[in-house]
């Protein structure tokens, strides 16, 4: 074992660790510092923090769809159940403060509920409704995965049914019977933690352990593609059959990333609820998870960094569209994602050595490009 | 005579009413490189499908192993379980891994750790990377280590599909059209390689160049599919003076099939 050699990672590392830094920095110490001397309003804050969750979910479709080859269109599912679970935990945390002045949730008085239903209860325990977050998502993504890929459903078939999927848990949401708020879902959250929701430091704190798991998944991801198993995902996005005359049990492989997606997912899900202040049904529905497929697209697929830009990209602009021209919201975003699509399959992150070849190509005296 | 290290009794296979394999029987002894031939459409890329669990014959019996009292049904494995037993598979088309350099390519074929949890923790040691370096020399390959895979000639695609093959040290080699795509110099060295295997390793060689066909069947036996059913087999000189098998490929005589 005198030498042992390391996976070589696709990307050049310092790139994204330098990128990671800057990120850090920016996100963990700059912005929260802008926000408590007033240079940036807390509304603004707030919205960068739900951008940074679905970040969160950008990056667990680009686990399956970027490493993978496969494309989820129900990672939506994951967030909103991670979101659903820590919700319930908000639920309760509101007391006796809501409309009805009732010890149970406004729903549960409206659907003419007296008593707590038995499996609201555990939830009273933050660290309880925090292991649901996971352990949920990560269940269901386990049962769904281990179905799909022992049957070898791939491709289209394999979108297809992850699209059903979160289809169906939005139509079990919808249901009043479900007794998760039906249609209105969950809203008026007054505090996490004994912290008010209302309170600026308390956003701050949401937005800082947004930015920490994000840097955390990131870290975490970057280790994943250096190590074998890395190498094992890549072959399996290039090569299916290859790998599996190998001896490698792809079905596995595919499993384990189809619960760590979702797990991913979840952990966004579970940080965006308290810091947007409600969580319904139409987060399930396949639009979400489609959306989820564009911000991917447009930042990057198969980088890390891609999705993460794509996500804040796209919903900088939605949240700017929706109030400017909301009519033609849409269309823009359908627009953009042919553009990507035609023009900068890349995505956003290779727009820079796109800009260079340009450069390149149009500079007036023809000399030889310098080592980049 | 020993027992057969690849056992094939009386198997048939039938995709939509097309007979793709009839009936057929076929041994392969240790350390023997057999040659198959056959038209296309002959049932050569199914014959392999069969070997190694892509697909279940309708019938007959397919068994690895020499001795009697211990072998595997490898008609209840699928392609993962054969592969680990030690049968390795090149593809028609060289099927690498494009967007991995050639050094991945054979690190991710070396024997060894094939689980989720094992492969997370998994780290090269120092008699791998040897390993490494002895399979891309032999593969001539070894400047081209950090290349990737993709942007290699047809050619070199295929050595380096060989060279997965024996990273996975498998006692079993089954070889489909080897030097398909290759210039008249590779498809030698290549069939030199193959010889040098033969011994070590039991192999079975699809392939449809005649020249190459001699060159590698020089000692061992040559099989002869048609229609799914074996047709003869024995020596280079004795199938190639048959006139079953002049009619039906080599010469493609007068009474033609086809």
């Amino acid at each position: 074992m005198a030498s042992s050699e390391k996976y070589a990672p696709p990307a050049p590392p310092s790139d994204t660790v330098a990128a990671l830094l800057a990120f850090t920095v920016l996100a963990v110490l700059i912005m929260p510092m802008l926000d408590v001397f007033g240079a940036i309003d807390h509304f603004t804050l707030n919205l960068w923090g739900k951008y940074l969750c679905y970040a969160l979910l950008a990056l667990s479709v680009n686990v399956l769809w970027g490493g993978t080859g496969l494309l989820s269109l129900g990672q939506g599912l994951f967030f909103a159940l991670g979101g659903y679970m820590h919700g319930m935990y908000l639920m309760r945390m509101i007391g006796d403060q809501g409309q009805y002045h009732k010890p149970i949730p406004d729903f549960l008085v409206f659907l003419g509920w007296t008593d707590l239903p038995g499996f609201w209860k555990p939830f009273e325990n933050f660290s309880f409704a925090i292991l649901m977050a996971f352990l949920l998502p990560g269940i269901i993504a386990g049962i769904f995965g281990w179905l799909a890929f022992r049957s070898r459903i791939k491709g289209v078939y394999f979108s297809i049914l992850t699209q059903a999927l979160t289809y169906a848990g939005a139509l079990i949401f919808f249901r009043n019977n479900t007794l998760m708020g039906g249609n209105n879902g969950f809203t008026d959250f007054k505090a996490e933690l004994g912290f008010s929701l209302r309170e600026p430091a308390t956003q701050r704190g949401l937005f800082i352990a947004t930015a920490v798991m994000l840097i955390g998944v990131v870290i975490f991801l970057r280790w994943l593609e250096g190590t074998k198993f890395g190498l094992v995902q890549r072959a399996i996005r290039d090569g299916e059959n290859r790998t599996l005359f190998s001896g490698y049990a792809t079905p596995a492989f595919k499993l384990f990333l189809f619960v760590l997606a979702a797990l991913i997912a979840a952990i966004g899900g579970a940080l965006y609820v308290p810091q947007v202040g409600i969580i319904n049904p139409s987060d399930m529905t396949p639009e979400k998870s489609l959306e989820a497929i564009v911000w991917v697209a447009v930042g990057g697929r198969g980088t890390l960094l891609g999705p993460i830009l794509g996500a804040v990209f796209v919903n900088m602009l939605k949240s700017y569209a929706t109030r400017a021209i909301p009519d033609l919201w849409l269309i823009l975003l359908g627009g953009l994602f042919l553009l990507v699509v035609l023009f900068l399959p890349g995505g956003l992150v290779s727009l820079p050595e796109k800009l260079r070849g340009l450069w390149q190509r149009f500079r007036p005296t023809p000399t030889p490009a310098p080592a980049a | 005579m020993a027992h057969p290290l690849l056992t094939v009794e009386d198997v048939s296979k039938t995709y939509d009413g097309f007979k793709a394999i009839s009936n057929l029987n076929f041994y392969l002894f240790e350390g023997e490189l057999r040659t198959v031939i056959g038209p296309n459409g002959a049932g050569k890329s199914t014959f392999f499908d069969l070997l190694t669990g892509r697909t279940q014959p309708d019938k007959g019996k397919i068994e690895f192993g020499t001795d009697p009292a211990d072998t595997y049904d490898l008609t209840k494995l699928d392609e993962v379980a054969i592969n680990r037993l030690g049968i390795g598979r090149k593809f028609q088309t060289p099927s690498v891994y494009a967007e991995h350099t050639v050094r991945e390519n054979i690190i991710l074929s070396l024997r060894g750790t094939r689980g989720v949890f094992a492969s997370l923790f998994h780290r090269l040691n120092s008699t791998d990377t040897d390993r490494i370096d002895e399979l891309l020399k032999l593969i001539r390959l070894e400047a081209k280590g950090e290349w990737k895979a993709g942007l290699l000639a047809h050619g070199e695609k295929q050595w380096l599909e060989i060279g997965m093959l024996l990273a996975q040290e498998p006692r079993v080699l089954l070889v489909d059209e080897p030097a398909a795509g290759m210039t008249d110099e590779e498809t030698h060295r290549t069939g030199e390689l193959l010889l040098s295997l033969a011994g070590k390793h039991s192999l079975v060689v699809v392939e449809h160049d005649m020249a190459f066909v001699k060159q590698i069947a020089a000692n061992g036996r040559v099989t002869v599919l048609h229609q799914g059913a074996l047709l003869c087999e024995g020596k280079f000189d004795d199938v190639q003076a048959d006139t079953r098998v002049r009619e039906v490929y080599l010469g493609r005589g007068k009474h033609g099939t086809r």
